[in-house]
Order: C-alpha cells, then sequence, then structure tokens
C-alpha cells in the first residue's frame, strides 16, 4: 500500500480505486446472515472427516502401530500423534471450503463483489470481510475437534489451549492464500487444481508418519507447502514439545496471511475497479 | 440555474489500444432525467462506470456531486444508487436482508437500514416478497427489488443501466411508473436505454451515442424535429419492387430512404406525400402515415448496419 492510498484510507477520501473504508464488518455480517441459508448437513459433514480420520487411523489401526516416537525421544500413542496433524488439517479444510468454491460461485455467477463495490465498500473491505468469515468455518470445525481430543484424552499438555489461536492463525493463511488463489481462477476445471494439491498436501504432510520416512528432496518440498506448517505447530502444542521450530512456523502463518490479503485485495480491484 | 450534479468534459477511456469513450462532453442537472441512447458497444455503460466512480477515467475532466471520481472515489459511491444491466441481486438472502445488508455496505445503522427496507419493499410492491428467496421472483420483480436496493441509501442520483431490458411489457409499463414516481420526488436520474419508448417516456433530456462520440443533444421532441421530420410516410411495394419505386418518387418529401421491405418518406405532411405517389401512377400495397420517433432519429444518427 503506497503512503497516498495509506493516508486515503485513514481519512476516507481516495479515488475510485482507494482501497478501503474500514467496513469489513459489513461483508463478515452479509457472510454470518447467508450462513443461515446455506445446507447444514454440507457444513457438519466437514467437521465429521477427520474425526473419521482419527477414529479409523488413531483408533483403529494405531493399535497395530503402537507408540510413536517423537524427535526429543519420548513415546506417544499413534492417536495422540495423528490428532494434532487432523486438527489443523480440520482448520484448513473450513478455511479453504468457504474461500475457494463459495468465493469462486460469488465472482462468476452471484457477481456479488461487483455489487459491493458500486457501494462505498472498498476491495480491502470485501478481502478482510470474505476471508473473515472463511476463517471461522476453520475456527468452529477447530475447535470442534479439540474438544473431541480433550474427550478422548489425546491434548496431552497445558499449552494445549494455546491451539486456539494457533488455529485462527492457521484458518486465516489458508483463507486469505485460498481467495487469492481462487480469484485467478476462470473455470471449473481450474477449480479442481486446488483439490488436486490438497489432498496429497493432506497425507503427506507429516500428518500420518513422519517426515524422516523420505528422502532429503521431498522433506525440503514438503517443509515448502504450508500444511506441514500448521501441522508441526499444533504437535508440537499439544504434545508440549515447543522448539525454536515454532516462532518459524507462526511467521510462515504470518507471511501467508499477508500475502493472500494483499493478492486478493489487489486482485479484487483491479477485477472491478478498472 | 443551480449548479450541475455531473459534469463531463472530454471524457475519455481507453482499453488498451481500445477506445471505449472517445471524448463526451455532458452535464446533468439536479432532479433531471437524463438519458444516453446508443447501439451496443457506444460506450454507454463504461461512460455509466466512470460516472458511477467504478471506473478510472483516461482523460478529460469528471465531476459527480461536485467531486472528482479521481479523489474521491467511495464519497461519490456513496450518494449514487446503481442499478446495472445485469441483476446482481444476492441469491443468498431473502429480499428484505437483500436491502438491509446492501444499507450495512454504505455504512448505514442497521435499526435505518430495517426501517428504509421496509418502506422501499411498500415502494417497489415487494411487501408481500419481504420473506421469499430471491431466484423465486419474477424478472420484473428482481428489476423492481434491485431498483429499491438502489435507493437504501437514499442517493442523490439514481443510475440504471439498460433498466427494461428483458421484461415483459406489464413489467415495463409497472417499472416505468415506480421511475417517474421517483422523477416526481427530484430524483436525478441517468439511464442508458436502447428502447426509444422508454427514453421518450422518462427523459427530459438525452444524448444519442455512438462509437464513444455524442451524435445529438435535446429533449426527445427536440431531437426529432432537429433530425427528422414531423412525419413518416412508410410505403410497401413488394421487395422487388421498392427500388424503382423509390427511384420514381425522388424528391417527395424532405428525404427518401430505400429498405429492402419498404421506402420511408420523411416528409412535414404524410397524406401529402401519398396523394402525389397516386397521381404518379404507383400503388403501394400498404402506405402507412406515422408521426416521426425518437427511433427515427437514432436509426439515422447511427445507421441501420448491425453491430456486433
Amino acid at each position: 500500500m503506497s503512503a497516498p492510498t495509506l493516508t486515503a484510507a485513514v481519512t476516507g477520501a481516495g479515488g475510485v480505486r482507494a482501497l478501503y473504508r474500514g467496513n469489513a464488518r459489513a461483508v463478515l455480517g452479509r457472510g454470518l446472515l447467508a450462513a443461515r441459508s446455506s445446507t447444514w448437513v454440507v457444513v457438519v459433514s466437514g467437521f465429521f472427516e477427520p474425526v473419521f480420520f482419527l477414529l479409523a487411523m488413531g483408533v483403529g489401526l494405531g493399535t497395530y502401530i503402537g507408540d510413536v516416537t517423537l524427535p526429543s525421544g519420548r513415546a506417544i500413542a499413534y492417536a495422540a500423534y495423528i490428532a494434532p496433524a487432523l486438527l489443523a488439517v480440520s482448520a484448513m479444510n473450513g478455511a479453504v471450503y468457504d474461500s475457494t468454491w463459495n468465493v469462486f460461485f460469488k465472482m462468476h455467477f452471484g457477481k456479488l463483489y461487483q455489487a459491493m463495490m458500486a457501494t462505498s465498500l472498498g476491495p480491502l473491505d470485501v478481502a478482510l470481510g470474505e476471508i473473515g468469515y472463511a476463517l471461522l468455518r476453520g475456527v468452529v470445525y477447530a475447535t470442534g475437534f479439540l474438544t473431541v481430543m480433550q474427550v478422548m484424552g489425546l491434548n496431552l499438555s497445558w499449552t494445549a489451549v494455546l491451539t486456539l489461536p494457533a488455529v485462527l492463525l492457521i484458518a486465516f493463511g489458508f483463507a486469505s492464500l485460498g481467495m487469492a488463489i481462487t480469484s485467478y481462477m476462470s473455470t471449473f476445471q481450474q477449480m479442481d487444481w486446488i483439490q488436486f494439491v490438497l489432498l496429497p498436501m493432506f497425507l503427506f504432510s507429516a500428518t500420518f508418519f513422519p517426515l524422516t520416512v523420505y528422502p532429503e528432496p521431498i522433506q525440503w518440498l514438503i517443509q515448502a507447502l504450508p500444511l506441514w506448517h500448521a501441522v508441526e505447530l499444533i504437535r508440537g502444542l499439544t504434545t508440549g514439545e515447543l522448539t525454536g521450530g515454532t516462532a518459524g512456523h507462526v511467521a510462515y502463518y504470518l507471511a501467508m496471511a499477508a500475502v493472500g490479503v494483499v493478492v486478493t485485495t489487489r486482485r479484487l480491484r483491479s477485477l472491478f475497479l478498472d | 440555474m443551480p449548479a450541475p450534479v455531473i459534469t463531463a468534459t472530454g471524457l475519455t477511456k481507453h482499453y488498451g489500444d481500445l477506445v471505449a469513450v472517445a471524448g463526451i462532453d455532458l452535464e446533468v442537472a439536479p432532479g433531471e432525467s437524463f438519458g444516453l441512447l446508443g447501439p451496443n458497444g457506444a460506450g454507454k455503460s463504461t461512460t455509466m462506470r466512470m460516472i458511477g466512480a467504478v471506473s478510472t477515467r483516461t482523460g478529460g475532466d469528471l465531476q459527480v456531486l461536485g467531486l472528482d471520481p479521481d479523489t474521491h472515489g467511495p464519497e461519490i459511491r456513496s450518494q449514487l444508487g446503481v442499478v446495472p444491466q445485469e441483476d446482481n441481486l444476492d441469491t443468498e438472502l431473502r429480499v428484505r436482508d437483500n436491502l438491509i445488508v446492501y444499507g450495512r455496505y454504505f455504512g448505514i445503522p442497521r435499526a435505518v437500514c430495517a426501517r428504509r427496507a421496509d418502506e422501499l419493499l411498500a415502494f417497489a410492491q415487494l411487501e408481500d416478497k419481504a420473506r421469499s428467496k430471491v431466484d423465486d421472483l419474477s424478472g420484473g420483480m428482481k428489476r423492481r427489488l434491485t431498483i429499491a436496493r438502489a435507493l437504501v441509501n437514499e442517493p442523490r442520483v439514481l443510475m440504471l443501466d439498460e433498466p427494461t431490458t428483458g421484461l415483459d411489457p406489464q413489467a415495463r409499463h409497472v417499472l416505468w411508473d415506480r421511475l417517474f414516481r421517483l422523477k416526481e420526488r427530484g430524483t436525478t436520474l441517468v439511464l442508458t436505454t436502447h428502447y426509444m419508448d422508454e427514453a421518450e417516456q422518462l427523459c427530459d433530456r438525452l444524448v444519442v451515442v455512438d462509437q464513444g462520440r455524442i451524435m445529438a443533444e435535446g429533449s426527445p421532441a427536440q431531437l426529432i424535429r432537429e433530425h427528422s421530420s414531423r412525419e413518416v410516410v412508410e410505403l410497401r411495394f413488394g421487395s422487388q419492387r421498392n427500388q424503382a419505386a423509390a427511384e420514381r418518387i425522388a424528391g417527395l418529401g424532405d428525404r427518401i430512404e430505400t429498405l429492402p421491405d419498404r421506402v420511408l418518406v420523411y416528409a412535414a405532411d404524410g397524406e401529402a406525400v401519398v396523394e402525389q405517389v397516386s397521381r404518379l401512377g404507383l400503388h403501394p400495397t400498404t402506405s402507412l402515415v406515422r408521426r416521426s420517433s425518437l427511433e427515427d432519429v437514432f436509426l439515422r444518427l447511427t445507421g441501420r448496419s448491425l453491430i456486433e
């Protein structure tokens, strides 16, 4: 954001392409009101997906696997190993759902953003409101999943409390990057590519087994992708094994959220305010 | 004379090499109903978008409500009501919520939005549909809801881009009636249309735009006077013989236009032309004398060839 537009954002003035009007809550409010009419079966099913994985893999398959040894040398139950990873996945799924398919629909069929831009809203208001709404679903899923973990005795440390703000950050990162990427998509086929990236990322980001099973180049690749950072961050918090890497994971998500918001805002501006 | 609400001088818009608007001058007075007429691709919508402060101009000067969109975009938008060419109602919200939520985008308090929503539903004759889904409304109802939505911020200028395209005659007349009421209340209307009857019904003054330029300007009656005759005679001799007949009646009226299916004679007195034609020994299969309309002006200025 350049100095004049920043000044403009503060004073409320600014040209046709002024960024911000301080009214993201109107966009968020619209999302919450629209959510009332959405199909609750779809919303609830998104929450259950990682729960089923936890039951099948953690509890079921876990009885054959036994304990997993953490890098610190401590051994924990397999269910306690994958549960934090699935918590990160539930935050990701919730955030990605609204910020990809729903945004795609609103952009191309509902013409919602076009209508918003004809009002006094700026593109940053729309970006923050929509991303804020998308991350809420991630937070709701993750909070539910965290409750399941608590009931099953899979939170091994008091630091598990900190997963709530961590989940908020992770959902923010995925929601803003999801919306940024979606804003470049123009066909359904392109949207399928998002799914094509998400599935392997879910399976291979140290979700079900440690990264050490891979050759080194693959490890680097996975460490570059966002989900691995979320898994490591949450696993550190629920097991109490915090390292210097924890701060790095937080920084990764702060950067991801910032990039997502900036790209989304610029993209909305170039699409609707020419 | 009160200060104009919109003033454009030499307004241009380029998209790369494409010149969408090639220097437009116009002025709209408060309370006026102003029309932009032109074929598809003439630059009407682009002009509307620049006035609506969602598109930056390439050149020229533009003042909307005394403000320059280049420095006061959001302020201008907050005082305009916009009815886009295609409905973009929020299909995930119910009818009344569409109005409330839209008002919230302007930062208007929820209670105020709710009160205005009820008034506007009455105005748009949609009170029974307050709880309906948008997708269950007819085309005419959607259009009225879009207009109601555009009024939720009590705009000083209402911008309508082809407000009745695609509606059946009944729905059009209901909509015209609502727009006429707004006009009576003193709302400034700026509309684009390619329905000439709509322009004649609603516009105090209009400009005909073609290829990004203004071809003519005036009230509907003025334009007809200046660019057409009082009456038009439509003569049909059969498609084989129209050309030959047109040559024989050359010189009648002010101007003759030969079309594949008929010959048009523009004249002050149509009946006199019909008499002269029969005195020349010509017997058209049908002859019709009608008053000149804005459509004649429009076709004269923008040509008859299809723009696609």
